[in-house]
């Protein structure tokens, strides 16, 4: 379901017919919702954005609403679980005119392409974005090697 | 009750263009609530990445128009090694607001990505309990 997923914003050429396929694709999924409304289109959740540099992995997902009390993130070797709830704020003097916020409990666990440093990792909320800051250990970083002349 | 349960995957919603847009970038349509009291109607949207900065909400006439930039939260140098979600864009939704609420009161907070727009209602619209005097 990833794949062919354009580079939103990047105005490179070649990504031109990757953009007709997801407007394919986009379609089929809004077909297959009608279908099997339950399946979703993604299939998980919380979605997430993995970045590297040379020292970190970054896991971004995003949970409007959500503070760091109602998640809980473990880290094993190589596996990063993100668990947690949603509530439902639910005014009994209100009657919903629309209810599309979705609530309710998830966990979604990824592993991750190197060994991380557990006891280093940092997570941080902000405007409604979680990012995860795992660090690579030590003997998972690239080096750098210097060719004698 | 919603409270056990489990939330259902789904996509952001990419809206479709009527106009071309001026700026780069994808807009989605938020996900709200809306609800009515006595005395307000309460709108809550979820805008992950927006900034109260970047937000503006706007009424004319009887159109309500919120619109937020989200901040794509992407560091410098860094390499992508999946992407499932569009980092950054705007979110965007146009609502019709009847003769009811109380322009001049409306008030909008944000909060780790959600905002809450309060819309009270004028005086007159708020019901008023009539009581039944025996003859």
């Amino acid at each position: 379901m990833l794949m062919g997923r354009p580079f939103f914003g990047w105005p490179l050429a070649g990504w031109r017919e990757f953009d007709e396929l997801d407007r394919l694709r986009r379609r089929l999924d809004a077909l297959s919702e009608t279908i099997w409304p339950a399946a979703g289109a993604a299939g998980v959740y919380p979605l997430f954005n993995i970045t590297e540099d040379a020292d970190n992995y970054y896991v971004r997902a995003e949970l409007p609403g959500m503070t760091g009390s109602d998640l809980d993130i473990k880290v094993t070797g190589r596996a990063l679980s993100i668990s947690g709830q949603r509530k439902a704020e639910t005014d009994p003097e209100a009657s919903y005119h629309r209810r599309e916020r979705r609530s309710g409990t998830f966990d979604r666990t990824i592993t991750l392409p190197a060994e991380v440093d557990a006891d280093k990792v940092d997570a941080r909320m902000k405007n409604g974005i979680l990012t995860v800051t795992l660090p690579k250990a030590a003997h998972a970083k690239p080096r750098q090697i210097k060719v004698k002349s | 009750m919603a409270e056990e349960t489990r939330i259902t995957p789904r996509e952001k919603r990419e809206m479709a263009k009527a106009a071309e847009t001026t700026r780069p970038g994808p807009v989605f349509t938020p996900e709200v609530d809306i609800y009515e009291k006595d005395n307000e109607i309460v709108l809550v949207a979820d805008m992950p990445g927006v900034t109260a900065g970047k937000l503006t909400v706007d009424l004319n006439k009887d159109i309500l128009t919120i619109d937020g930039e989200a901040e794509a939260p992407k560091g410098e140098g860094e390499t992508e090694l999946l992407r499932e979600f569009a980092a950054g864009g705007r979110y965007t939704r146009q609502f019709t607001v009847s003769d009811v609420i109380d322009r001049d009161k409306i008030t909008a907070t944000l909060k780790n990505g959600v905002m809450r727009l309060t819309l009270p209602k004028v005086a007159k619209a708020q019901p008023r309990k009539i009581e039944v005097k025996e003859a």
